[in-house]
């Protein structure tokens, strides 16, 4: 039997919550080790095990893998989440490749909307206000509507290809961040609304979303402190 | 007979020349339309042509790409450049994520405060020589292959060594003690594809000097 994948991160979101989003919505389960003191981080660079000197780092089938994106995709794709295999189904290239690309693109997109947020808690708090109030806008202005769109114009269930993906994995990730910033966020998105209540509920998602999951809370101050006294920073 | 891919773009490196290398090294002409005026992009903006209302974007395959790695993505699975499978293609991902993190900090370089500049180069150069350079190095030690992943050129050895060239403008003493990464630059350069790119005239884009900065400064209204 499989091992569980193994995530090496500080205990908050951070760049490794997609990860945790993407293996609870395939349903797979996962042990976390936490950073929390610079020497546990030294021991992973000394030991080898982070390539560029970072986390994440993911273990699993046999792999040591490191960089965010280099993860969720082998996840994506292990998980069934990333689009219609062409040699599965018998798609001609074209038909499953645009399945594909259309996902990267906007798991791409969520996630560099993520990724500001992210970015803001280490800012000072000035700073930190205006970048979140502009995260605010970003989605409302050139995220979300884009995403509306896509739902309003083929009126299926899930981003692409009719059926459910990272890329609506990570839309729901993004929502719900972004929520937390202003709560009203979504009220000129009907669709968006809808596609927020029915992935809620699928099953895997709704047992991540309740208390007592693998789901970390927003960044606060001791996470940060943390961060930056691991990361020497 | 499909169209030959379209590049939309500002005339310089920026977010798009890893794209230029990787249809370039793949043997796939391409054409250019390039930006000139903020005008030129407002109206890509306005015909819904830019899904995020940003670019890159490319025309392939009767599609309007945009995101930089999901282009590059699609470029490399289309032309056999991304392993053979899903293990091979994690290597090859998490390679690609290294060279785009140290190539984003030489091509952002521009961008910094004239009074910062002097730090950002030896922070480059302190992660270029510490930390991403040794990492490659010891890859192809490992395996003593010709290739990163799989004994075969994929689109992480075509990043790393467009990255090598950077490196080498930035400061060519960087590479002195990476051998192995030498034999890459030099392997890869010689691929009959490749080795076209590099001649003058092609589409590769020179490095951004003052006037090609503001340029870039005026069409993406940066300050």
């Amino acid at each position: 039997m499989a091992a569980k994948p193994k995530l090496w991160y500080f205990r908050g979101r951070g760049r490794m919550e997609s990860i945790r989003w993407l293996l609870a919505a395939a349903g797979v389960e996962f042990e976390e080790e936490f950073l929390e003191t610079r020497e546990q981080y030294e021991k992973l660079q000394k030991d080898g095990r982070l390539l560029f000197g970072q986390v994440p780092l993911v273990e699993i089938d046999g792999m040591e893998l490191t960089q965010t994106r280099a993860i969720l995709s082998y996840l994506a794709t292990k998980y069934n989440l990333h689009g219609k295999d062409p040699k599965e189904t018998g798609f001609s290239w074209i038909e499953s490749s645009c399945c594909f690309v259309r996902i990267d693109m906007y798991a791409e997109d969520t996630l560099d909307l993520m990724m500001m947020v992210v970015v803001a808690a280490f800012k000072p708090p000035e700073e930190k206000e205006e970048s979140l109030a502009s995260v605010v806008k970003k989605a409302k202005t050139q995220h979300f509507p884009v995403f509306e769109k896509i739902l309003k114009d083929h009126g299926e269930d899930f981003l692409v290809g009719n059926k459910f993906s990272w890329a609506d994995i990570q839309l729901l990730e993004a929502i719900l961040m972004v929520e937390e910033l202003d709560a009203s966020v979504l009220s000129d998105f009907p669709l968006l609304k809808e596609f927020k209540t029915r992935t809620n509920n699928i099953p895997t998602i709704k047992k991540f979303l309740q208390p007592g999951s693998q789901r970390k809370l927003p960044p606060d101050n001791h996470y940060v402190k943390v961060v930056r006294n691991v990361l020497q920073f | 007979m499909a169209g030959k891919p379209k590049l939309h773009y500002f005339n310089g490196r920026g977010r798009m020349e890893c794209i230029r290398w990787l249809l370039a090294a793949a043997g796939v002409e391409f054409e250019e339309k390039f930006i000139e005026q903020p005008e030129d992009l407002d109206k890509l903006k306005n015909d819904g042509s830019l899904m995020f209302q940003q670019v890159p974007m490319v025309e392939i395959d009767g599609m309007k790409l945009v995101q930089t790695r999901a282009i590059l993505n699609y470029v490399a699975t289309k032309y056999n450049l991304y392993g053979k499978d899903m293990k091979e293609r994690a290597l090859i991902d998490m390679y690609s994520e290294g060279v785009a993190d140290l190539g984003d900090m030489i091509m952002l370089l521009p961008l910094c405060p004239p009074d910062q500049k002097d730090a950002k180069i030896a922070q480059i150069k302190e992660k270029t020589t510490n930390c991403y350079l040794p990492a490659f190095e010891k890859v192809l030690k490992s395996h003593g292959q010709d290739y990163l992943v799989g004994n075969k050129l994929s689109k992480a050895d075509i990043h790393l060594v467009e990255l090598l060239y950077y490196v080498e403008e930035l400061d060519p003493s960087l590479l002195a003690n990476f051998p192995l990464l030498k034999g890459l630059k030099t392997r890869v350069s010689n691929l009959p594809a490749v080795k076209k790119f590099l001649q003058p005239g092609s589409q590769r884009k020179p490095p951004m000097d003052e006037k090609k900065l503001e340029e870039a400064k005026r069409i993406f209204r940066i300050k």
